[in-house]
């Protein structure tokens, strides 16, 4: 996957030298051309030559999932704190974890942390599990169902080898 | 037509600012307090720079912006969690009308480890 990126960065720098121009436009315009040529002639390789034609959309993705989440939760929250009388209904709630990285632990802690209602107490010792302190617990099996399908499974198609 | 964008998000960047700070006055609870205060202040900061960044339209001023949304997005989570589990292990209780409470015994008396 680091020879693919050279790879890119080697041609980008390619068209930069043979169009003359060195702004910023002309560098992005020059990546995502020798990405698209790069991935038309990677159809031929093998799978570990595709990894980063894969990669590569699905971070963002999950960059573009994780900011309509933040908006959403956000705006939920600001509706809770205008409005008279709590619908609060908080509660620790402990999520196994299927993760087993330090990094991948990591962005899946801030990532959870950063939408609002949410966020992480602690992970315990032998890294399995993860106590979430929840806004709204309305049945414990669903909270954990929606952190699985939503996050974990992002993170997962991301790093797993 | 520049003029509007920038006001708008800056409009909201304020607006969820002023919903963290009452958020912290009406919540019962030290972590709710904690969270609504944390990720509401994130993303009224973040909208309030990007409104700068989109007004001066100069390259270093853009990238500085992008770089200082980034660093506040990896880093108020961690001080976020270091804040709660010091709150947990300090024997803070939860609001008495909590759901569930999964990390009730769950920690060593000596050193604070689960």
């Amino acid at each position: 996957m680091v020879r693919q990126f050279l790879l890119n960065v080697i041609l980008m720098l390619v068209w930069v030298l043979l169009t003359g121009a060195f702004t910023l436009a002309d560098f992005t315009f020059g990546f995502l051309l020798s990405y698209g040529i790069l991935w038309l002639v990677s159809r031929l390789a093998k799978d570990e030559g595709k990894r980063y034609f894969v990669v590569v959309p699905k971070s963002i993705m999950l960059i573009l999932f994780f900011l309509k989440e933040l908006v959403k939760a956000n705006l939920h929250v600001a509706y809770e704190v205008i409005t008279p009388g709590l619908r609060i209904k908080p509660g620790i709630v402990a999520v196994p974890l299927d993760v087993t990285g330090s990094y991948e632990i990591l962005l899946l802690t801030n990532l959870i942390s950063l939408t609002p209602g949410t966020f992480c107490v602690d992970v315990s010792k032998d890294r399995k599990t993860l106590y979430v302190h929840e806004m709204y617990v309305g049945n414990k099996e669903e909270y954990i169902k929606n952190i699985k399908n939503g996050f974990e499974k992002r993170i997962l198609e991301i790093t797993q080898k | 037509m520049t003029d509007l964008i920038v006001g708008s998000i800056a409009f909201f960047g304020a607006l969820f600012i002023l919903m963290a700070g009452i958020g912290i006055v009406r919540m019962p609870d030290t972590y709710l307090r904690m969270s609504v205060a944390t990720k509401s202040t994130t993303l009224g900061v973040g909208l309030s720079l990007l409104a700068f960044g989109i007004h001066f339209q100069e390259q270093m001023t853009t990238m500085r912006v992008i770089i200082i949304i980034l660093f506040v997005m990896i880093t108020a989570p961690v001080s976020a969690h270091l804040m709660g589990r010091a709150t947990y292990i300090s024997k803070n209780k939860l609001w008495d009308k909590s759901v569930c409470d999964d990390l009730e015994n769950k920690y060593d008396k000596e050193d604070n480890l689960s």
